[in-house]
């Protein structure tokens, strides 16, 4: 069946696999007279960004950032409010373009909550096996490559097939969550949590077969996560989001050695240590990350920055690129009319 | 086998002493040996961080020193003493008495651990009420320190803020302010900064930890993070399967974590400079509690596996000074 085979590269290595331009999703909330939604959380403010072939972009941000709602727009899980994209060249959801259908088939995602993603009435092979039969793929042979499937994720087909999720333990109803994004043979799997809810003993066995599964398939993975040191490990690039804006991107290298932005400094030095003799005497921001209804005028990490000035308040920074990396704060832009730029 | 003898043998300066502690829970269709006999120490002015994963009975070890499990489905044994008290004779009014006023509690959900209709501080001042008699304007002056002692601005006008209008770190703080209303000798708090965002955690680790220092607690940590033990704790204890499998200070606990469950969860774990390499997983998965375990449990996992670690369950042996571990193999040879 065509419609299940791997998709085949369009435009070449050089060529982004996914582009996403000035993206935007604003969530009305009910307030005001009459319940009217007055107020709005800007979850995800224009933002740009593009995936490259056979790269991890990790994404990091606290709650409330926009990470999650960058990647269920990235799989239209839900519709923006503006923006485009393009995937290998194919414009999405566009007349000349593929349909949102297409796109889904090509990017698949998984979840943090691994027992609400899976369907309690279906068994592991059931669930791998109904979307390439939806797809077209007759039953039998939906069946024979579901245990495949299984087993590249780590588990016997024989034990596992015919096993319920309430039977299975966290780790092993991820690894069916794996297997079933990988069912379709996506070219881009976005991980967002995906290993959060697991063990460190667990998540050290998932985060190996990941790495094995992305040089096996050839996959490029998009990988939204709040624990740093995760996305250090996994990803070549980092992208850093605060209040539905990107603060910072670059190589995972420049990202974590040099930092940038304050807010990054901020994050990457409020990690736990892992040396009793070098514990954290002061924390590196005070006060909790603002609502993202009503964020702060100009750069909305102002009112927790502890070099911001008027200009701060004012203008909002745009990404600049400093050479390893793009930032975007006024420190790093030279005229910005901040006291520390060049 | 320092730990397995009687209370009598150690007492000193003992705040908390926890002897053989076994917690089974039974429901007509199944029972969970939780806890499988777990001894050990807290003394004033000291952190114990617990270490462990999901199922590893650290959460109902602790719950258990507060007797916060439902009695008709839990039967506990061996001993914990409070200053010489027995708490696992404790029933009705005397639990209720040491429950907020000489133990008490942080947890995790800030959000579900507060009465949604009440403010902060009306909660405050009621449990100040209900343990020290203090009349109605006394227990707010006091309520009022309190969120001062924890570092939360502005305390006047947040006493009459309702918890949903708190962000999750002041939630966090204002639970901490309300466990150590009735200045308690001994905290416990459990996974207290999990649900908390990166740059609020460790603002939160660094508050238990001052005030830890300022009021001379005995702090009983459960995480299951390394990073977060590491910063708050003076000894680590792992646990697994219901039992404490290594227990030791904090820098020989990472310098040189002696059980292989132990070396494994540090090995596991990702940080900074690990980037290319493979990590170090432990194979399967920790055992189902239904029986009490007849050997070692981490034994069906464990790469230096021997035919004595399945022949019965090894004890807890001091492998150094202040050092001990649940291992018959490493103690012997440290390799």
């Amino acid at each position: 069946m065509d419609s299940v085979l791997p998709v085949k590269d369009r435009g070449g290595p050089s060529q982004p696999l996914l582009l996403a331009r000035d993206l935007r999703k604003h969530f009305p909330v009910a307030g005001g007279l009459l319940g009217r939604a007055t107020r709005v959380v800007r979850a995800v403010d224009d933002l740009t960004l593009s995936v490259e072939k056979g790269e991890t972009l990790g994404v990091v941000g606290e709650s409330g950032c926009g990470k999650s709602t960058v990647a269920r727009l990235l799989m239209r899980l839900i519709r923006p409010d503006r923006g485009t994209m393009v995937l290998d060249g194919d414009p999405v959801d566009e007349p000349h373009g593929i349909t949102v259908n297409e796109l889904r088939r090509q990017v698949q995602m998984v979840f943090q909550d691994s027992y609400a993603s899976l369907n309690p009435r279906l068994t592991t092979v059931e669930t791998l096996a109904f979307a390439p039969k939806a797809h077209g793929l007759p039953a039998a042979e939906a069946k024979s490559r579901s245990r495949d499937l299984l087993a590249k994720v780590g588990l016997d087909p024989n034990t596992f097939a015919d096993r319920y999720p309430h039977e299975l333990s966290g780790g092993q109803r991820q690894r069916v969550n794996i297997a079933r994004a990988l069912a379709l043979r996506p070219r881009l799997v976005i991980l967002d949590e995906a290993v959060s809810a697991l063990d460190k003993s667990v998540e050290a066995q998932v985060l190996n077969m990941l790495v094995d599964l992305k040089d096996e398939l050839g996959l490029t993975y998009v990988f939204i996560s709040h624990d740093l040191n995760v996305v250090q490990y996994l990803s070549d690039r980092v992208l850093v989001m605060y209040l539905g804006k990107i603060v910072e991107i670059g190589a995972v290298e420049a990202i974590y050695s040099d930092p940038q932005h304050p807010y990054t400094r901020a994050l990457l030095s409020a990690r736990p240590t892992m040396d009793p003799r070098r514990r954290t005497k002061e924390a590196p921001i005070q006060g909790d990350p603002p609502n993202p209804i009503d964020p702060p005028s100009g750069c909305r990490f102002r009112t927790r920055c502890p070099f911001a000035e008027d200009v701060c308040a004012r203008v909002e920074p745009v990404l600049a690129d400093t050479g390893a990396q793009e930032v975007a704060c006024h420190m790093r832009a030279s005229g910005s009319g901040h006291s520390r730029a060049a | 086998m320092s730990l397995a003898t009687g209370p009598s043998a150690s007492l000193g300066a003992g705040l908390l002493e926890v002897r053989d502690l076994h917690v089974t829970f039974r429901t007509p269709d199944r029972t969970v040996h939780a806890v499988n006999g777990v001894s050990f120490d807290v003394k004033r002015g000291e952190t114990l961080g617990i270490l462990g994963e999901s199922g590893s009975g650290k959460s109902v070890t602790l719950r258990s020193i507060l007797k916060l499990h439902p009695e008709h489905r839990t039967r506990w044994s061996g001993s914990i003493r409070l200053e010489g008290d027995e708490i696992l004779d404790m029933t009705g009014t005397a639990l209720a008495d040491l429950r907020g006023s000489r133990v008490s509690m942080i947890f995790q959900e800030p959000a579900t651990a507060f009465d949604p209709v009440f403010t902060i501080g009306h909660q405050i001042a009621e449990t100040i009420k209900r343990h020290t008699g203090k009349s109605e304007a006394d227990a707010w002056t006091r309520a009022r320190e309190l969120l001062e002692l924890v570092r939360i601005p502005s305390p006047a006008q947040r006493l009459k803020a309702y918890p949903h209008e708190m962000s999750g770190g002041m939630r966090q703080r204002a639970m901490i302010a309300l466990a150590l209303s009735c200045n308690p000798s001994l905290l416990l708090a459990d996974e207290p900064t999990t649900a908390l965002d990166a740059t609020v955690q460790i603002q939160v680790l660094l508050l238990i930890r001052e005030l830890q220092r300022e009021l001379d607690l005995g702090v009983i940590f459960v995480t299951h993070d390394i990073g977060v033990a590491v910063e708050v704790s003076d000894r680590i204890g792992v646990m697994y399967a219901g039992k404490l499998v290594e227990l030791a200070g904090v820098e020989q606990m990472v310098d040189a974590p002696r059980h292989p469950y132990s070396r494994g969860l540090l090995a596991s774990t990702v940080h900074g400079g690990m980037r290319g390499r493979r990590l170090e997983a432990i194979p399967g998965a920790p055992p189902d509690l239904a029986e009490a375990p007849a050997a070692c449990s981490f034994a069906p996992r464990c790469k230096y596996v021997e035919a004595q670690c399945l022949s019965a369950p090894p004890p807890l042996a001091a492998a150094a000074e202040d050092h001990l571990v649940r291992c018959v193999g490493t103690v012997n040879a440290a390799g």
